[in-house]
């Protein structure tokens, strides 16, 4: 099996990247022309932060995953642990091209956060201890610049082993332990970003006078359930390509498990966020769902549609399609489900941010562009997968919870 | 309910057992169960016994409840006593989610709970026959059923040569019966030597 310890890079599979990478740079050129230029580029700059924002936080949910399951001293994902290893590489290109698009987005003149210039705006005054502009750009590069760095961390503890097998238990009980310190300041880091500040300053600062605490969590549910539909979706071509050889059924229903639940637990968020809200009385803090629900006199907000069919295919679809044991042991049900479930979170994501900057109509030339850009990033990511497992052994044989991997039953 | 003619024996070793069971199954003799004190991976798909329903039960269950739940809230919140309740219109459909939620839970958990009880013979006031009572502290325990041709002599040398011990024949009731664990009772019908085809 030695020819199949790496994943040589088909032909295809090349094509299509560089093709979807095209797609993606033609996109960003075209709507520069289109929605860039001129007093009012938000709309522009909207769809650029939707997408490096999204797939910079589904990569960087790999990651998470990884980090998560070393803390809970998990064993049954070592089998096919290198599949997410190689997807949080992508967080390189993505993260660079994140960084670069909210540095131009704060110090052009967009007038995309209107929290830069608050004018005696009382409510903008108050937040801007926390709001500005220098805080903003130092904690965005901050953050992509340690979770390269300790992503990269991680995936070198886990690939030092491949060519050196530790020699006795002990050496491997310190071994794990060195995971799990890396792996909990990953954590930590990853607590104080996604699953708080970050989404707070790149997204819900649009609407600078609302704000929900659900909203980094809902952030986090959305992207971590893309996460494991991506990895998903990675794990199964490598399987149909005859890679991955200890991963089986078993591991692919834990996956789908992941899948299954994150997907009710951000139904949990979503609903939440609406509930307390209208079931405290606030009125003030209606303003983020005027566009969305619906307007005065009870007509439906121009984004409605968009966001009940969010409901609708991150929860319901998920709920009833994946709850049946066989659905999540199957190769066809999971790879749809998967792409239903990337979909789903890139529209929800989508209505996020252009319910707020555009609430009055949905721009659909705009909605067919960020699709366009979307699958650039699809491209970098396919790109950066297929690279980095070209490099790297495709099963960490050394780790010292292989073995429980490959004797998984569910 | 019937008394029938049991052959048991007792296994040490989890892969002794496995490769028991496996044995048994080829020469074809009837498997009634496999009593162990904790579970076992992997040893339902050994002794070929079918997926449980019983997720099928809490999903009816479930079902039921937010039927049960939606139904009765809107219809007394709109039909039977309307409350106006902080200016919010009548039929508050999100104050009402969590509510249907605690609900659907509620009943999918009890029916789930009290269906695993009747499908495993489990009650307060009941009582079963139990072959061998160290089933539940450290040995597994293999019961064959017999039929009006089985040789019960060749099966227990069978089993003893598939690594079983303390092998013995016991008359048993398959089912349960009204009664308590600290007194000792009588059968309902207390037959030796009945064997039902």
């Amino acid at each position: 099996m030695a020819s199949r310890e790496f994943f040589e890079i088909p032909k295809r599979y090349k094509t299509w990247s560089a093709g979807l990478i095209g797609v993606g740079a033609l996109s960003v050129i075209i709507a520069y022309i289109a929605y860039g230029r001129g007093e009012h580029p938000q709309l522009f700059w909207g769809a650029l932060l939707q997408n490096s924002a999204f797939f910079l936080l589904v990569v960087n949910a790999s990651m998470f995953f990884i980090c998560a399951t070393t803390l809970a001293m998990g064993g049954w994902q070592m089998s096919f642990r290198r599949v997410p290893e190689a997807i949080s590489t992508a967080v390189v290109p993505i993260g660079i091209i994140t960084a670069v698009v909210c540095l131009l987005i704060v110090l052009l003149p967009t007038h995309f956060y209107h929290w830069q210039h608050p004018d005696g705006d009382k409510i903008l005054e108050f937040k801007k201890g926390f709001l500005n502009t220098p805080f903003y750009i130092t904690f965005t590069l901050l953050t992509i610049v340690l979770w390269i760095v300790l992503g990269r961390k991680m995936r070198a503890l886990s690939q030092e082993l491949d060519n050196n097998p530790l020699p006795n238990a002990e050496a491997g009980r310190k071994y794990i332990f060195k995971n799990t310190v890396w792996a909990s300041v990953f954590i930590a880091w990853f607590g104080l970003t996604t699953m708080s500040t970050l989404p707070w300053f790149w997204l819900m600062s649009i609407d600078a006078h609302w704000y929900s605490t659900m909203y980094s969590w809902y952030t986090f549910a959305s992207t971590f359930v893309s996460g494991m539909a991506l990895i998903a979706l990675f794990v199964i071509y490598m399987k149909n390509k005859g890679y991955l050889e200890y991963t089986n059924n078993e591991h692919l229903h834990d996956i789908g498990k992941f899948m299954f639940a994150f997907s009710i637990f951000w139904t949990y968020l979503w609903f939440s966020q609406y509930m307390l809200i209208w079931y405290a009385n606030i009125p003030e803090e209606t303003v983020y769902f005027k566009s969305r629900i619906s307007a005065q006199g009870h007509d439906s907000g121009p984004y409605s549609g968009i966001f009940w069919l969010s409901f609708v295919i991150n929860f319901l679809a998920p709920l009833l399609l994946l709850m049946r044991r066989g659905a999540k042991r199957n190769y066809a049900s999971m790879v749809f489900m998967a792409v239903v479930i990337i979909f789903g979170h890139w529209l929800d994501f989508y209505q996020m941010i252009f319910a707020s900057i555009d609430p009055t109509h949905v721009n659909k030339g705009m909605f067919v562009l960020s699709l366009g850009i979307a699958a650039g990033f699809i491209g970098i990511i396919m790109n950066s997968v297929g690279n980095a497992m070209s490099k790297t052994p495709l099963v960490a044989k050394n780790h010292p919870f292989t073995k429980e991997s490959i004797i998984h039953h569910t | 309910m019937a008394v029938k003619k049991f052959v048991v024996a007792c296994f040490d070793e989890e892969d002794v057992l496995f490769k028991a069971v496996k044995q048994v199954r080829k020469a074809g003799y009837k498997l009634h169960d496999v009593y162990t004190p904790m579970p076992i991976h992997g040893l339902d798909t050994a002794m070929g016994l079918r997926d449980t329903s019983l997720h099928t039960a809490g999903f009816v269950y479930g079902i039921t409840g937010t039927t049960i739940a939606l139904s009765s809230i809107s219809w007394i919140f709109t039909k039977d006593w309307p409350l106006n309740i902080g200016g919010k219109p009548h039929l508050a459909l999100p104050a009402w989610i969590p509510i249907t939620f605690e609900f659907t839970v509620l009943m999918a958990a009890v029916g789930m709970v009290l269906t695993f009880c009747y499908l495993c013979q489990l009650a307060p006031f009941v009582k079963k026959h139990h072959f061998h009572l160290r089933a539940t502290d450290d040995k597994f325990v293999m019961v064959i059923e017999c039929n009006g041709k089985t040789n019960d002599a060749e099966v227990s040398s069978f089993l003893s040569a598939a690594g079983g011990t303390e092998v013995n024949i016991q008359h048993a009731e398959t089912g349960w019966w009204l009664g308590t664990y600290d007194k000792e009772q009588k059968l309902i019908a207390d037959k030796t030597e009945t064997v039902t085809a």
